[in-house]
């Protein structure tokens, strides 16, 4: 995660950070993290979805572990050393993504974004806010809100 | 500090004098007729309406001040403080309660109640006082205080009253006028007798004809005939008077409205100048008015005035005159002045330290507090792992590192207590807005409740004070909309009508216990039981003791009320008070009397910072456990452990036996239960009355852990109360045994997941 | 040298507003809760003027007054009363307890800075 290489496209409006879990590539706004750090065993949490491994301590705060791999449908995470998560706001709220590797920081404008194809599933249109083509590599950007809901919001 | 910062404490204070108000109130209705009660109930909303009328908060500053007009009346023993006419006073705090809301957060208020109370306050003040009531009574409340103004040009001062205190606004308008001689306006002749008292009363002569000086061109006489030889003079009288004739565009009132303050110590005289004759009518030539030796003001004005006023001829002999005058005894207060300089700087520092030792409190930022409890709760830890390590290295336990070791956990403990005790606050506040619930339900469903406090200086931390006032509020509600019986099914019982709802707080073995007892009808068993059948929550032949049926209450989904009423209903039940309660840390329990009332009891942690755990081994996970909740801890013997029932077991403990409870299982840390010989349990006592043995595999030791919170990034975890972190870095959880104690009653353990929002 | 005000009020808002609008205006200010430590500061603080409410827990405004003008040191200092609008009985009160002037509520700035400009030289 050390050599991110910076693209600039044509004026630069948005800066993603891409991920990847399995063979796929994802993305979220780079807004919305806080830092990136390398995966340590959490403490599982008792009736947790699967999705939740857990969690950390992160400086003091007690930071729940999202397998996002789990969470967008696929398989679950075995998580190693080289493994990271992302720190991320969400809201009121700050959670660990669990994710394979950062893998790219992009800089983006609305023409890159293309709209999700109708092909997709209820699960992948809740999340899937566009589709990025770069270097022939596809990335799915991903709206995290959209992923996990405001307890508040919901319980109203 | 700005205007916002002052409106942000105005908004504070205006808290505690409600508090305040509506504690004197009380003590009143219970027969208080101490006047300091009244004094106090009366300062305020006095106060409250003060700093409102700063801020241009007119509706509130309107109703304060027919309710501090109605208050007068009971302090000046014109209105007896009967039940009837506190009752309008309490109803009248919670509106005035209401207005402060209103303002400081925008939004409305009832403005029938608010009208409807200001003409009942009216009539309490007018039936009192029928001869006086056109003069005294009170402004109609539209018309509010006028709002701050900066000195408004030409304003008519109103005509001085009989009183001759009617307020004159301060027409210091001409200040800019100064500079261009009025050539425009009328003549005054104005006669100014001072009187010793106007000296006496801190006013000045010299002062008074400087500001008259300032409506427009003058020329002064001084008639000093009255002055005495020296020898007979007594330095504290008035002698002089003075006749003054000036040009001014201001009216009469303008110019009496100088001297305003000193009207009642002089004679005055102020009338319209016929042009012609104002020359003739004054004996001496008038001598224009010499501003120069009062301009320059600023530290000894009075040694000045002294030297000038006879050095220099052409001043007035009447400016110096008035100086001399009036400065006989200000320069013997000058010399007092000079002589005690040294003294006074001395002094200086002893005021600041009198104002110091009066002020006791200062404000911090809870910010700040909150930071200093993390740190300290992090020394904690860093403390036990230190301790730990040393042992772990030094089995000898005599070094002088042993020695500083525990000296420095017994300063460690020390710092946590003078920490935690900062944030402790008393109850009190929150036992104040229980009574205008109960009054205000009791209202609405025609019961006549009193609500009777004690213990209300019992201390607990900010937060759980915060937390508690939530689902004591709903318990309130319930004790008074299903608790307490109406009047005539009281009466028919025979019963006092006015039921009786009792608050208290004390301190138990490191614990507030709070208690809401009702002297209404009690739980109705029957029902309540057919009610858990009904819903499913007991099997209808279960066999449960009172106990375990009035604790049925608290189940989820149960409501006994037949139909959901608006007052206590709102679609939450005790399940939700229960589950608020233990997220504090806290349990609850109820026991009940058919026929004599229900009593609530709640014990809450002093503290939610820290808290004294056992720490734990499950299924290969780490919790803690409340220390608070352990009755004791045991090794079970096989001969002890007995099946029951189809996966039931029991412990036999010292001949009675006690349901066994596999955390792990419960937890569903594992998917069978453990052998229980090769653990340990903890007899646990919970708020449902009835013991628990907890079965974990390993103790690993006792702790004091500081508490975080899983619902700051996550969500309420069935079972778990909270989490720590542990000296190695990692999280552990914190066991809320009450919970794990229901589930094993077979009471589900819904997972409710924010995070699991179903895809 | 800066004129020194004492001001004596129960009410943290009014004093607060009279700190900042004293000092705004060049006054050295010295405060106290209420007429006991009123009487207290008093002694070490040689004020030029003082500002007073009336209705104040343990020594009211008038009974701070009455106190202020046994004072040998302190009987000419002039003294301002906060009072509201319509009150003419306390200010009566105010006047035979030995009150200079009043300064008529709700408190404005300009009106506080006048009445004290009007007191003192």
């Amino acid at each position: 995660m050390s050599s991110f290489a910076v693209k600039n496209l044509v004026q630069a409006d948005r800066k993603l950070i891409a991920f990847r879990i399995g063979d796929q590539e994802f993305c979220v706004n780079i807004m919305s993290v806080r830092e990136i750090r390398g995966w340590t065993q959490a403490t599982p949490l008792p009736h947790a979805p699967a999705y939740v491994m857990g969690v950390i301590n992160l400086r003091g705060a007690v930071l729940p572990i999202i397998d996002l791999s789990a969470r967008l449908g696929m398989k679950d995470a075995e998580p190693t050393a080289r493994h990271v998560i992302i720190v991320a706001q969400m809201k009121t709220k700050v959670v660990g993504l669990l994710v394979e590797a950062v893998s790219d920081i992009l800089t983006i404008t609305e023409e890159n974004i293309q709209p999700v194809p109708e092909v997709s599933s209820d699960l992948e249109r809740q999340y899937a806010r566009g589709i990025l083509a770069i270097d022939k590599r596809m990335i799915c950007m991903i709206e995290l809100d959209a992923l996990f809901p405001d307890q508040e919001s919901e319980a109203a | 500090m700005d205007m916002n910062e002052i409106k942000e404490i105005f908004f504070q204070e205006c808290e505690e004098q409600l508090a305040e108000l509506e504690s004197g109130l009380l003590k009143l209705n219970d027969g208080d007729r101490d006047p300091e009660t009244v004094n106090a109930v009366f300062r305020a909303v006095h106060s409250i309406k003060g700093g409102a009328g700063a801020f241009g908060l007119d509706d509130l500053v309107s109703f304060a001040h027919v309710f501090e007009t109605t208050l007068d009346c009971v302090r000046s023993n014109k209105l007896e403080p009967t039940p009837d006419v506190l009752k309008v006073m309490l109803k009248s705090a919670d509106v005035l309660a209401d207005l402060v809301s209103a303002s400081r957060d925008g939004g409305g208020v009832d403005e029938s109640r608010s009208r409807g109370l200001v003409k009942e306050l009216e009539a309490l003040a007018h039936g009192e006082l029928p001869s006086s009531s056109a003069h005294e009574a009170p402004k109609p409340a539209p018309k509010a205080a006028p709002a701050p103004a900066p000195v408004a040009k030409a304003e008519t001062p109103k005509p001085t009253d009989d009183s001759g205190f009617q307020p004159i606004p301060f027409s210091f308008d001409g200040f800019g006028e100064d500079e261009e001689p009025a050539i425009e306006g009328s003549v005054y002749e104005v006669s100014f007798k001072p009187r010793r008292e106007l000296y006496s009363k801190g006013n000045e002569a010299a002062l008074l004809l400087r500001d008259l000086s300032r409506l427009g061109e003058m020329s002064i006489n001084c008639d000093t005939d009255a002055l005495p030889p020296l020898d007979k003079m007594d330095p504290e009288a008035s002698y002089f008077g003075w006749k003054i004739s000036i040009r001014t565009t201001k009216s009469e009132d303008d110019i009496r409205a100088v001297f305003e303050f000193a009207e009642w110590d002089c004679d005055l005289e102020v009338k319209l100048a016929e042009e012609a004759s104002s020359d003739e009518e004054l004996p001496m030539v008038p001598v224009p008015f010499d501003l120069s030796i009062l301009d320059d003001s600023s530290g000894g004005e009075e040694e000045k005035g002294a030297e000038q006023g006879v050095s220099e001829e052409t001043v007035a002999a009447a400016v110096s005159a008035a100086e001399t005058a009036s400065n006989v005894s200000r320069a013997a207060r000058a010399v007092e002045k000079k002589e005690s300089a040294a003294a006074a700087a001395a002094a200086q520092n002893n005021a600041a330290a009198a104002a110091a030792a009066a002020g006791q409190t200062i404000r911090v930022d809870l910010d700040r507090v909150d930071r200093l409890i993390n740190l300290v709760g992090e020394l904690v830890i860093n403390q036990a792992m230190l301790s730990q390590s040393v042992i772990e290295n030094d089995a000898t336990g005599t070094s002088a590192v042993n020695m500083g070791l525990e000296e420095l956990q017994q300063l460690t403990r020390e710092i946590q207590d003078s920490v935690m005790a900062i944030r402790a606050q008393p109850v009190k506040p929150v036992f104040q807005r229980m009574s205008r619930i109960v009054r205000e339900v009791a209202d609405m469903v025609g019961k006549s409740i009193r609500l009777v406090t004690e213990g209300e200086n019992t201390e607990v931390d900010k937060t759980v004070i915060d937390k508690i006032a939530e689902p004591l509020t709903h318990m309130i509600r319930n004790a008074v909309d299903h608790g307490i019986e109406s009047p005539e099914k009281r009466e028919a019982a025979g019963k006092d009508p006015e039921g009786t709802i009792k608050l208290t707080a004390k301190h138990r073995s490191g614990r507030i216990l709070i208690e809401l007892a009702d002297d209404g009808a009690g739980i109705n068993r029957e029902r309540v039981r057919q009610k858990a059948i009904d819903n499913d929550i007991i099997a209808a032949d279960a066999n449960l003791s009172d106990d375990e049926i009035d604790n049925l209450i608290f189940m989820a989904g149960f409501s006994t009320a037949d139909k959901i009423s608006d007052i206590s209903g709102r679609g939450v039940g005790m399940d939700v008070v229960k589950r608020s309660i233990q997220a504090l840390g806290g349990r609850i329990s109820i026991s009940s009397r058919p026929g004599y009332g229900s009593t609530f009891t709640m014990s809450l942690p002093l503290t939610l910072a820290v808290l004294d755990g056992m720490v734990v081994t499950v299924a290969g996970q780490t919790l803690v456990v409340p220390l608070t909740a352990i009755v004791e801890t045991l090794q079970p013997e096989a001969a002890a452990i007995h099946s029951f029932g189809a996966n039931q077991r029991l412990i036999s403990i010292r001949n009675s036996f006690c349901p066994l409870v596999d955390v792990g299982r419960v937890l569903n840390y594992r998917a069978t239960q453990a052998n229980p010989v090769e653990g340990v349990a903890l007899l646990v006592e919970s708020e449902g009355g009835g013991q628990r043995a907890l079965m974990v595999d390993a103790i690993q030791g006792q702790r004091q852990v500081v508490i975080k919170s899983l619902e700051a990034n996550y969500t309420h975890v069935p079972g778990i109360a909270a989490a720590t972190i542990l000296g190695d870095g990692r999280v552990a959880l914190i066991l809320d045994v009450d919970a794990v104690v229901a589930a094993s009653r077979g009471q589900s353990m819904k997972p409710e997941m924010s995070l699991a929002a179903t895809g | 040298m800066k004129k020194k005000v004492l001001t004596v009020d129960d009410s943290r808002t009014i004093r607060n507003m009279l700190l900042v609008t004293l000092n705004n205006a060049g006054f050295e200010t010295i405060q106290a809760e209420d007429g006991v430590e009123g009487l207290e500061v008093l002694e070490g603080c040689n004020p030029d003027v003082i500002v007073t409410d009336i209705n104040m827990p343990r020594l009211d405004g008038f009974g701070f007054i009455e106190g202020v003008r046994r004072n040998e040191k302190y009987r000419a200092v002039p003294i301002l009363v906060l009072t509201t609008e319509s009150d003419a009985e306390k200010k009566n009160r105010a006047r035979q307890a030995g009150a200079t002037g009043w300064i008529v509520k709700p408190f404005d700035p300009a009106k506080l800075i006048d009445a004290i400009e009007r007191v003192t030289a």
